[in-house]
């Protein structure tokens, strides 16, 4: 297949190779054949007879979708003979297409609309009466109207190739031939959308969105997911300053077409009833709404007081928040409190990876390395349920390259269903299983290997020594649970780590108190809670201490706030945040939700009330601070800006890190949750499969 | 029994024993040259039977008339993933009942067939595909497949040469388009009916994956004969590249209906006239669609004409299945049409969008037509629709529809204007039978 062969297409003389098939080399030449049933990625069909093309010696035209090159190949694309055929193709598809284009989600965006409009097929000869079935509802978020379906097979397609979940099939003959769900009247499956997103008509919609407006009228914002850690783009449709759509039609961003459930749906959060839009103030023990000079007064004033006193401060600060409000937060609490008792709820241990690859270049995998290398291996994780985009992208690996993938887990997962092998071992005790299969994995020129929060401290170390001592490459991916988890430990959001990894000694400060440490002590005066919810795990020890909560929801931390400042979601605002593989992308703001403001906005209010010597801060200019000053953050600044994913390389980690494995855990969340956040978002919650289970696959 | 009292005009080989005391049984055929040509082949190289194939000049008799040795030698003996025999009866073209009586006849025959084909392409499993609605012939093949077994015909070191070969029956579950050879493959894989891409061809990647034979039941039966008496005696019954007899399902109006088997090339009039006995009741004959309803029809002074592969393309048409519609001169073609594409808007599988949608709409417009309802411009509306179809369809199911559509109203086209302005059906009072 590496011989390469010269046909002509359209007149045009194009290189390939051998093998390829027309209807890509056309594309790849800048023809545009076009094509319903074929999609770049999938199982091949001829079903839909749109890309039949006039090649010279053929008897009758052919179809470029399933045709392979070869030396040449003289090739006609939009002849007469083929124009009038194309034509002929979507007079047949709209005899039984409804064409109830005014009122379809789809229109506007609709493929065969398109079509129609390039081949001028919009007047029909069918004078016959249309078959009809009413539409169906599958599932709270999939709905199937069989008329408008042109029976392209996409969606049975990705859904069986894409996410091996199988939910869909076909049923009954002719034109009677339907799409239908795997329990025959209704959806149990991933509730991801991508079948409906792939339809190239309206025949599937989405019960979010279905019905709320054209999508010429939105305003179409592409901003990064702010649920699970994998950071995959998300383009939200705006209308009427309300986040009604999610998708990512475009195929920009890491994660091509891909997106979970949560990443395509769970934006309803930012509208939720409970949202907080007012500051709060304990009065007599009561919250009260109050305004928010008056709230970032008293806040303020306590932690000036405080800080003067030289009193005890804690501090604990987001998996969500972005980079640049991270950052500034560790400087505002080193500089500003003048205190290293700063930490965030670790969900998986990044320290120590860092430390254990002690600056290694390449020595991490971004997410791009999952459907690019030979081989990978699952530690201690659900990759499906917890990570949806890197089980897709080492799934996509394994159907189109043959990558082997080996499996490590305490019990099934989906990767089962391919892994060359899978080892079942109770959760800490993978790296025995991991050792048993040595002999297999030093036989792969390459390996990536992905690890849970159950691999941590000591065991990272044990880790990547077994993996250096495999004689391959090999790269990592420590798994973490948010948007921002990863960034949160880059930016130094930790008791003894400053930014980039360098330790606190350094400056010449004791490291502070860890989270548990903060939560356990008695003689804490402030706790000042950024994004997070330790107090529904954790009862907070000090009675008397001064707790400020900046959050979106009237949380169990929250709830025992004395100043609550209602905060902006990662979808209304601007910065960046780093995935679990070390990927930094730019946020952009979708919406505005009036009464609240983002942390960065806080904090330079704050600042300003307590007359410190730094803030207001601007998300572009913390940026470039961060490229000047955190280790491995370098990175070009117009290819972010640009809608690129830069991987991170943090340099650090030379010196000794003091593990701390204990305070490692992760949240566990499944498909169908995503922590507190998640419990706002009513999508997640209606589906009939949330809140799901790790493991049960 | 289905089969009809013979004609004199016949050259029965591959019915030779229909007619006999327990023709289907193992004793029968054995008394009758049974398994003579599989002990022959025994003693051929693989080689060998493929070349006496070639040379018999059998063409495929499932419709499309291939060459059969030609497509036997494509198959990659040296390939190390295993060989299969699949024979296709799921007779399914309307006008076609050929197969059917060979298998409740003569079911050995095409088991020795099969084993002929196993030892050709180094095959050892064999799956006879019938068709759902053939269930008694199910009983029939499965108790062929239980003598052989017993003889010692099937089985591990069949005659002690070797040779090892299974057979199994697999039922079809009532699509017409599993007759097509890739959707045969996906539904004996048990899958839904519907093609598959094509190249690669079943000889090289057929059921499951692997290299595999594929014939019509009539092709295979024609093997024992090919091997016992040499490909050139075959060949030499019929015409120049269309060896051999054919088995001719002729029905319609005419007065002795029946399958009568006679030598490739036999005149089509005399067919009509001499073997079937003429057309009944003293009619005119006015067309007759010479090989199933997927062939282009012929108009009765078409109808002088050799039946053989060749002649018939060159008429425009097709030999197809064998299958000989006759019809008189009361038949209302425009009717013939709409039944015609019923069945066709019917079978669709569906996959695809010329086949699926065209056939649909066409049935809706024939049955408007006939109903009187039709309009002018519409007559070249039935036969542009057709074209749009033909050759752009994802499998030949929708060329059988569009094919005798563009030809009935080509040679019929003051009929479909004699149904225009609410008129009646002009024939309605004289035709039997209802759609």
């Amino acid at each position: 297949m590496a011989d390469r062969v010269k046909l002509q297409i359209d007149g045009k003389t194009v290189e390939a190779p051998a093998g390829a098939l027309l209807i890509n080399v056309a594309r790849q030449a800048g023809i545009d054949i076009p094509a319903f049933c074929y999609y770049d990625g999938l199982a091949l069909q001829a079903a839909c007879r749109m890309c039949l093309v006039e090649v010279e010696k053929a008897p009758k035209l052919l179809a470029a979708c399933t045709l392979p090159v070869t030396d040449g190949m003289v090739v006609r694309t939009e002849t007469a003979q083929v124009r009038e055929a194309r034509k002929a193709m979507l007079e047949f598809l709209l005899t039984n297409h409804p064409l109830d284009c005014p009122v379809c989600d789809k229109g506007g965006e609709c493929e065969l609309q398109d079509a129609v409009f390039r081949y001028g097929a919009g007047e029909s000869r069918f004078t016959e009466e249309k078959l009809h079935v009413p539409e169906a509802q599958w599932s709270p978020v999939v709905y199937y109207d069989a008329p408008r379906c042109i029976l392209c097979y996409r969606c049975v397609r990705i859904c069986d190739e894409g996410l091996g979940v199988r939910a869909l099939g076909v049923v009954n003959r002719g034109a009677t031939t339907e799409i239908a769900p795997n329990r025959g009247d209704h959806l149990e499956c991933d509730e991801c959308g991508m079948c409906i997103d792939i339809c190239p008509v309206g025949a599937l919609t989405s019960g979010i969105y279905r019905y709320k407006t054209r999508p010429w009228e939105m305003k179409h914002v592409g901003t990064i997911c702010t649920h699970c850690g994998d950071g995959c783009k998300t383009t939200l449709g705006v209308y009427g300053g309300q986040i009604i759509r999610g998708n990512n039609r475009d195929r920009s961003g890491i994660n091509d077409e891909f997106l979970c459930i949560k990443g395509r749906y769970a934006f309803d959060f930012v509208h939720h009833p409970d949202r907080l839009r007012t500051p709060l103030v304990r009065r007599n023990g009561q919250l009260v709404e109050t305004s928010w000079a008056e709230a970032l007064d008293l806040v303020a004033r306590k932690f000036s007081e405080v800080k003067a006193r030289g009193r005890k401060f804690g501090v604990i600060g987001s998996n969500r928040t972005t980079n640049e409000e991270n950052y500034v937060l560790q400087t505002f609490v080193r500089q500003g409190l003048g205190t290293n008792n700063l930490d965030h709820h670790r969900t998986g241990d990044v320290v120590s990876l860092v430390a254990a690859l002690a600056g290694r270049q390449g020595a991490l995998a971004a997410s791009a390395d999952l459907y690019q290398r030979k081989a990978a291996l699952i530690v201690a994780a659900d990759l499906a349920q917890q990570h949806p985009l890197l089980a897709f992208l080492l799934r996509a690996n394994w159907r189109h390259h043959q990558a082997r993938v080996y499996v490590v887990t305490p019990g099934p997962v989906r990767e089962d269903s391919y892994a060359v092998r899978s080892v079942r071992a109770p959760s800490g005790e993978e790296l025995a299983a991991v050792e048993s299969l040595r002999d297999a994995l030093a036989a792969e020129p390459e390996l990536v290997i992905l690890f849970g929060d159950s691999v941590k401290g000591e065991r990272v170390r044990r880790l990547v020594e077994f993996g250096d001592s495999l004689g391959i490459s090999v790269q990592y991916v420590c798994l973490l649970d948010y948007s921002n988890s990863r960034g949160a430990a880059d930016m130094g959001v930790l008791p003894d780590l400053l930014p980039g990894y360098a330790p606190v000694e350094a400056s010449g400060a004791p490291p502070g108190l860890t989270l548990p440490e903060m939560l356990d002590a008695p003689d804490l005066d402030v706790l000042w809670v950024i994004g997070a919810n330790p107090l529904a795990r954790r009862a907070l020890t000090s009675k008397e201490a001064f707790v400020v909560v900046q959050d979106l929801f009237l949380t169990e931390t929250a709830a025992r706030a004395d100043v609550i400042l209602p905060a902006a979601s990662a979808y209304e605002k601007t910065g960046t945040v780093t995935n679990t593989c070390g990927e930094v992308q730019r946020l952009r703001k979708a919406v505005e939700i009036p009464g609240t403001k983002s942390d960065l906005e806080i904090f330079g209010l704050l600042a300003r009330r307590m007359g410190l010597p730094f803030g207001p801060w601007r998300p572009e200019e913390v940026w470039e601070e961060i490229r000047a000053n955190v280790s491995g953050y370098n990175v070009p600044s117009a290819l972010l800006a640009a809608g690129g994913a830069f991987p991170t390389f943090p340099a650090s980690g030379l010196h000794s890190v003091r593990p701390k494995p204990e305070l490692i855990r992760s949240a566990g969340d499944t498909l169908f949750t995503s922590g507190t956040l998640g419990r706002y978002c009513k999508t997640l919650s209606s589906v009939r499969e949330a809140p799901g289970t790790l493991y049960r696959s | 029994m289905l089969y009809n009292e013979p004609s004199p005009l016949e050259v029965r080989l591959l019915t030779r024993r229909f007619g006999l005391p327990n023709s289907a049984s193992i004793e029968t055929y054995l008394a009758t040259e049974g398994y003579v040509a599989f002990r022959k082949a025994l003693q051929m190289s693989p080689e060998q039977i493929i070349e006496e194939v070639k040379i018999s000049n059998l063409r495929g008799r499932g419709g499309a008339g291939f060459p059969t040795g030609l497509k036997w030698s494509f198959v990659p003996r040296q390939s190390p993933k295993p060989k299969f025999v699949v024979v296709n009866a799921d007779e399914g073209e309307p006008g076609t009942c050929k197969d059917r009586v060979l298998m409740e006849n003569d079911p050995h025959q095409l088991l020795e067939g099969m084993l002929i084909a196993g030892l050709a392409v180094g095959a050892h499993t064999g799956y006879i595909y019938i068709r759902g609605e053939y269930r008694y012939l199910i009983e029939i093949m499965d108790r062929a497949i239980e003598e052989a077994y017993q003889h010692g015909y099937l089985g591990k070191n069949i005659l002690g040469s070797g040779f090892d070969f299974d057979v199994y029956t697999h039922t079809g579950a009532g699509s017409y388009e599993c007759g097509e050879e890739s959707a045969l493959l996906e539904s004996l894989e048990g899958k839904r009916g519907i093609p598959r891409i094509r190249p690669p061809f079943p000889a090289v990647v057929g059921a499951f994956q692997c290299p595999t034979v594929l014939n019509n039941v009539e092709t295979f039966c024609a093997i024992p004969a090919i091997i016992r008496d040499g490909g050139a005696a075959f060949a030499a019954l019929g015409t120049p590249k269309n060896g051999g007899t054919r088995l001719f399902a002729i029905s319609g109006h005419v007065n002795r209906p029946g399958v009568y088997e006679l030598p490739m090339g036999f005149n089509l009039l005399r067919m009509i006239h001499e073997v079937a006995g003429g057309i009944r009741n003293g009619k005119k004959l006015k067309a007759v669609i010479p090989g199933g309803t997927s062939c282009p029809v012929l108009k009765a002074e078409e109808c002088d004409i050799p039946m053989d592969f060749d002649s018939l393309a060159r008429a425009k048409s097709m030999l197809g299945s064998g299958g000989v519609i006759v019809m008189d001169e009361d038949t209302c073609m425009v009717k013939v049409a709409l039944r015609i594409m019923k069945f066709y808007a019917h079978e669709s599988c569906g996959w695809c969008v010329p086949c699926r949608e065209g056939t649909l709409w066409l049935k809706k417009l024939l049955t408007r037509f006939h109903e009187g309802q039709g309009r002018r411009s519409e007559i070249d509306l039935i036969g542009g629709l057709a074209r749009n179809m033909l050759g752009r369809t994802f499998c030949p199911l929708g060329d059988a529809a569009a094919m005798p559509t563009i030809s009935l109203v080509e040679k019929f086209y003051e009929e479909f204007e004699a149904h225009l302005d609410g008129k009646p059906c002009p024939y309605e009072i004289k035709t039997a039978v209802r759609v």
